[in-house]
C-alpha cells in the first residue's frame, strides 16, 4: 500500500533507501522534487501527443511560433534554471568546503577487492605510507612505513566505524586501479583515484549498519568489494575506538 | 575497377548492423540470465564467471554504440539515402567510402575475436579507464583482449573519420542545384551534424588510444600515477599522470559520440512525423539552429560523466551548466514535434509509429538528463542502474525506433517492395511496451542502490546484499521483459524475409513523400537529366488534399493524394 509518508520520503514509490545522514535530507527532498516534475512532464508531454493525434484536423495554424515554441521554451528555461540554482546550492554547501576542522579524520584505501579504513590514533596524526611496502598478507596492506613513529600507533580496520552526529572527513586513496567509494544510505559517492587524494565530508545521523558498495567497475571482483559501515552512539564508539587503540599501543 | 555503389555500401555497412544487433542482444540477455539466475550454466559453456560477465558488459556496449547505433543511422542510412536526398547521384569519395565499410567490418571481425583469445574478452567496460585497461595484470581479459579491443577501436576510429569526411563533402560540394542550406530534409542537418561530430571526436579517441597503447607496451605513463601496484605488483614505467586525464579525453570523445548515435533519428523523426502529418516541420529554421546547437554543446558536456570522478568540484558546476543548457535546443525539438503532429490526424503508418514512438522514448529519456546534471544528484545517482535506464531510453531504445522507422519508410525506395503494415503495427506495439518495460523499472533499481556492472547481486555478506536483494523482484521483471524485447522482434524479421520473397510491386512514392529521394530518377545512376531542387520540403496544402515535392518545377504538376 502507499502511503503519503512513504511517497515523500521515496522509500515506497520511487524505492529509495532509508537515509542516515545529514545531508542526505535536503539531497532526498531535491530529487524527490526533480522526478515528480519528471514525471509530470513526461505526462505532460504524452497527453499532449496523444490528444494532437486523437482530435481532428485542423486545416491551419493561425498560432504563432511565439506561443507554441518560444513561450514553453522560456517556461523550461525558467524551470531548469530554478532546478539547477537549487542544486547548486547543495552542491557548494557539500563540496566549495573542506571538512570542519574538528571533524574526526578517517583515511579510506581501495585495492581489488577490498577497502580499507584508518584512524590516525592518539597522536590523530597518519603515519607515512610506502606503495612498495604494502604486503596484506604480512599485516600491512597500507604500506605504513615502521620508521615513521606516526604511524606506530594508526589503526587499519576493515569496517568503517563511525560516531554518530559528529562530522567525519574522508580521505580517499586507491592502490592499484580507480575505485568508487559509495554508501547508498549516506547519499555519499566519491571516486578513489590512484595517485591523488580526494575528500569528502559528511555527517551519519542514525546508528546502524550500512553498505559500502564500489560503484566504478575495478576487474573481476567489483561486485564483492563492499565492506560495512558502523555508525554507532558517540559513547560506544569511544568504548572501540578505546579498545583498538589499547591493540595498537601493545603491537 | 568499377568502384561499389554508394547503396551497395550502404547495404554492406547495414548487414554490418544486422549481425552486431543479433550478437549484441545475445550478450545482453546472457547478461540478464546470469543476474537473476546466478547458478544457470549457458549450455556448451557452463557457468557465467564475473570476469565473463564484465566480458558481456564490454562487448555488448561496445558493439551497440559502436557497430549499431554509429554504423546504421550514420553510415547505412546515410550511404543509401543521403545522396538522393541532396540530389546528388554519388558520395564525394567513392573508393574512400568503401574502404571505410570494409574496414569498418573487419574491425567488427576484430572485436569479436576478443573473446577467443586467451583469457577472452576485456572486463573494463566501454569506457576502459586505466589502470584498469592500462595493464594485464588487473585483470583476465586485460592483457590480449584488451589490445584486441583497442585495436578494434582504432580501425573503427579511421573507418568513422574518413566516412565522416566523405559525408561532410559530399553534403557541401554534390548538393544539386537549388538545394540551398534551407532546403535541407532535416535528415541531412542531422547527418551533417553527426559527420562533423565524428571528424572532431573520432580523432581524439584515436590519439587517446595511441598514448594507451604506449602506457600498455612501451612504459609511457600518459595515465598512470608515478607509483601503481596492482596485484602486488609495482608497474615498471616512468612518468607521473594521471587516469583522469583518460577519463577528460575519452569523454571528449564519448558524450558528441552518443549525439552522433541519435541526431539522424532526431532528423528523421521531424520529417516523418510532417510527411504523415501532411504539414511542415513546424519551426524548421529553429530545428536547423537546434540541431547545430545541440552538436556544438554536445563537446562541452563531456564533465558531467566526472561529477564524482575527482575534479574540482567548481568544474562539476561548469559542466553542470553546459549540460542543463542541453536540455533547451532538445526541448524546442520535442515542442516541435508535438506542434507538427497537433491536430493534424496523421496516417498511422508504421514508419509514423515508430517516430510517435521515437518521440515519446526521446521525452521518457531526456527528462532525467537534467536530473543527472545536477551534480548533487549525480552523487547519488552515479553508476546506478538510473543511469542505464536513461541512455538506454534516450540512445538505445529512441535509436532503434529511428532505425526502425527508417527501414519501413525507406524499404519501399531501396527494394521496391512494401513491408506488411499490419504485422510493422504488430511490430511496434510490442516493441514499444517491451522497451517501457524492460528500461523503466532500472530507474527504480538504480534508485534503490543498484550499481551497474556488478556480476553479482545477492550472496555478498555484508549489508549490501540486503540493500540489493530490495531490488530482485523487479530484477525478474526486468529478465522477462528483456526477453519479451526480443522475442519482439521476430514480427520484424519475418516481415523482413516474407517481403523479401515477393516480387517487387513497383509503387512510386508511397507515402507521398516530399524529399528528393523519392523522386522518379533520383535512384538512377546514369540519367542523363541532373536532379534539381526547386523548393523545401513538405509542402502540404492546407487541407492535405495535395502537395508540392521538393523536385516538382511548379504547382501545374501537383499531384492528388490518393
Amino acid at each position: 500500500m502507499l502511503n503519503a509518508q512513504a511517497i515523500v520520503s521515496g522509500q515506497q514509490f520511487w524505492h529509495l533507501p532509508r537515509n542516515a545522514s545529514l545531508h542526505g535530507r535536503s539531497l532526498d527532498q531535491h530529487l524527490l522534487l526533480n522526478l515528480w516534475i519528471a514525471l509530470a512532464l513526461l505526462t505532460l508531454a504524452h497527453f499532449i501527443l496523444l490528444v494532437g493525434l486523437a482530435v481532428r484536423r485542423r486545416a491551419h495554424r493561425p498560432i504563432h511560433k511565439l506561443t507554441l515554441e518560444y513561450l514553453p521554451l522560456a517556461a523550461l528555461t525558467v524551470l531548469f534554471a530554478f532546478l539547477a540554482i537549487r542544486a547548486q546550492r547543495l552542491w557548494a554547501a557539500q563540496r566549495y568546503t573542506g571538512a570542519d576542522l574538528a571533524a574526526m579524520q578517517v583515511e579510506v584505501t581501495g585495492m581489488q577487492f577490498a577497502w580499507y579504513f584508518r584512524y590516525p590514533g592518539k597522536d590523530a596524526t597518519f603515519g607515512q605510507t610506502k606503495l612498495a611496502l604494502a604486503d596484506a598478507p604480512a599485516g600491512n596492506p597500507l604500506g605504513i612505513d615502521p620508521k615513521d613513529s606516526y604511524g606506530t600507533d594508526d589503526i587499519v580496520s576493515s569496517q568503517l566505524v563511525l560516531p554518530a552526529n559528529r562530522e567525519v572527513d574522508l580521505t580517499l586513496r586507491a592502490q592499484d586501479v580507480i575505485h568508487g567509494f559509495a554508501v547508498p544510505e549516506m547519499r555519499l559517492k566519491q571516486n578513489a583515484v590512484p595517485g591523488q587524494t580526494a575528500h569528502i565530508h559528511f555527517t551519519p545521523t542514525t546508528p546502524g549498519t550500512y553498505a559500502i558498495l564500489c560503484t566504478q567497475l575495478c576487474g573481476l571482483g567489483h561486485y564483492r568489494m563492499q565492506a560495512t559501515m558502523l555508525v554507532l552512539p558517540p559513547e560506544k564508539f569511544a568504548a572501540w575506538l578505546a579498545t583498538r587503540e589499547a591493540q595498537a599501543g601493545a603491537r | 575497377m568499377r568502384v561499389m555503389h554508394h547503396r551497395a555500401v550502404g547495404l554492406g555497412y547495414i548487414a554490418i548492423s544486422v549481425v552486431a544487433v543479433l550478437l549484441g542482444t545475445v550478450l545482453s540477455l546472457l547478461m540478464r540470465l546470469h543476474l537473476s539466475w546466478p547458478a544457470w550454466k549457458l549450455p556448451l559453456h557452463g557457468l557465467i564467471l564475473p570476469e565473463e560477465y564484465l566480458a558481456l558488459v564490454t562487448m555488448h556496449g561496445t558493439i551497440m554504440l559502436f557497430f549499431v547505433l554509429t554504423v546504421a543511422p550514420q553510415s547505412g542510412f546515410g550511404n543509401l539515402i543521403l545522396p538522393a536526398q541532396i540530389g546528388s547521384r554519388k558520395m564525394a569519395f567513392p573508393r574512400l567510402n568503401a574502404a571505410s565499410m570494409y574496414l569498418t567490418a573487419v574491425a567488427l571481425a576484430v572485436l569479436v575475436a576478443a573473446f577467443f583469445v586467451p583469457q577472452g574478452a576485456p572486463i573494463s567496460g566501454w569506457t576502459a579507464y586505466p589502470p584498469l585497461s592500462a595493464s594485464p595484470l588487473a585483470g583476465p581479459g586485460q592483457g590480449d583482449g584488451m589490445d584486441v579491443w583497442l585495436a578494434a577501436i582504432v580501425m573503427f576510429a579511421v573507418a568513422s573519420t574518413a566516412s565522416g569526411i566523405n559525408t561532410l563533402t559530399t553534403i557541401v560540394k554534390l548538393r544539386a542545384e537549388g538545394m540551398t542550406w534551407e532546403r535541407l530534409p532535416l535528415t541531412v542537418w542531422g547527418w551533417f551534424t553527426a559527420a562533423l561530430l565524428s571528424v572532431l571526436a573520432f580523432s581524439v579517441l584515436m590519439a587517446a588510444i595511441v598514448m594507451l597503447l604506449c602506457d600498455r607496451h612501451l612504459h609511457t605513463g600518459f595515465f598512470l600515477p608515478a607509483q601503481d601496484l596492482i596485484n602486488g605488483v609495482m608497474l615498471g614505467h616512468t612518468g607521473d599522470s594521471s587516469p583522469l586525464l583518460w577519463l577528460h579525453l575519452f569523454w571528449f570523445f564519448g558524450h558528441p559520440e552518443v549525439y552522433i548515435a541519435i541526431l539522424p533519428g532526431m532528423g528523421l523523426t521531424s520529417m516523418v512525423l510532417a510527411n504523415f502529418a501532411r504539414r511542415k516541420v513546424f519551426a524548421y529554421r529553429l530545428m536547423i539552429a537546434t540541431t547545430l546547437l545541440i552538436g556544438f554543446l554536445g563537446i562541452l558536456v563531456w564533465g558531467h560523466h566526472m561529477f564524482v570522478a575527482g575534479l574540482n568540484p567548481f568544474a562539476g558546476s561548469a559542466f553542470a551548466i553546459s549540460t542543463m543548457a542541453i536540455a533547451l535546443p532538445a526541448s524546442a525539438k520535442v515542442l516541435s514535434w508535438l506542434a507538427t503532429v497537433w491536430r493534424s490526424r496523421p496516417q498511422l503508418t508504421t514508419p509514423m509509429l515508430f517516430a510517435l514512438g521515437f518521440v515519446s522514448l526521446f521525452v521518457a529519456g531526456g527528462l532525467t538528463g537534467p536530473i543527472l546534471a545536477q551534480p548533487i544528484l549525480d552523487e547519488y545517482l552515479h553508476n546506478t542502474f538510473f543511469v542505464v535506464a536513461h541512455f538506454h531510453l534516450i540512445m538505445a531504445m529512441a535509436g532503434i525506433f529511428g532505425l526502425c522507422c527508417a527501414t519501413y519508410y525507406w524499404f519501399p525506395l531501396i527494394f521496391r517492395r512494401q513491408l506488411s503494415e499490419p504485422l510493422g503495427k504488430v511490430h511496434f506495439g510490442l516493441t514499444i511496451f517491451g522497451a517501457y518495460s524492460t528500461f523503466l523499472p532500472m530507474h527504480l533499481t538504480g534508485l534503490a542502490g543498484e550499481p551497474r556492472q556488478y556480476a553479482q547481486l545477492n550472496g555478498i555478506a555484508g549489508p549490501g546484499t540486503a540493500l540489493l536483494q530490495t531490488t530482485t523482484p523487479l530484477q525478474l521483471h526486468i529478465t522477462f521483459s528483456a526477453l519479451f524485447l526480443a522475442c519482439a522482434q521476430l514480427p520484424f524479421l519475418y516481415n523482413v524475409l516474407r517481403t523479401a520473397l515477393l516480387p517487387p510491386t513497383a509503387v512510386e512514392n508511397p507515402w507521398n513523400a516530399t524529399t528528393m529521394e523519392w523522386a522518379p530518377n533520383a535512384l538512377e545512376e546514369t540519367s542523363p537529366e541532373p536532379l534539381m531542387a526547386y523548393r523545401g520540403p513538405c509542402q502540404y496544402s492546407d487541407d492535405a488534399a495535395t502537395f508540392i515535392a521538393q523536385w516538382q518545377p511548379d504547382e501545374a504538376s501537383t499531384p492528388h493524394l490518393e
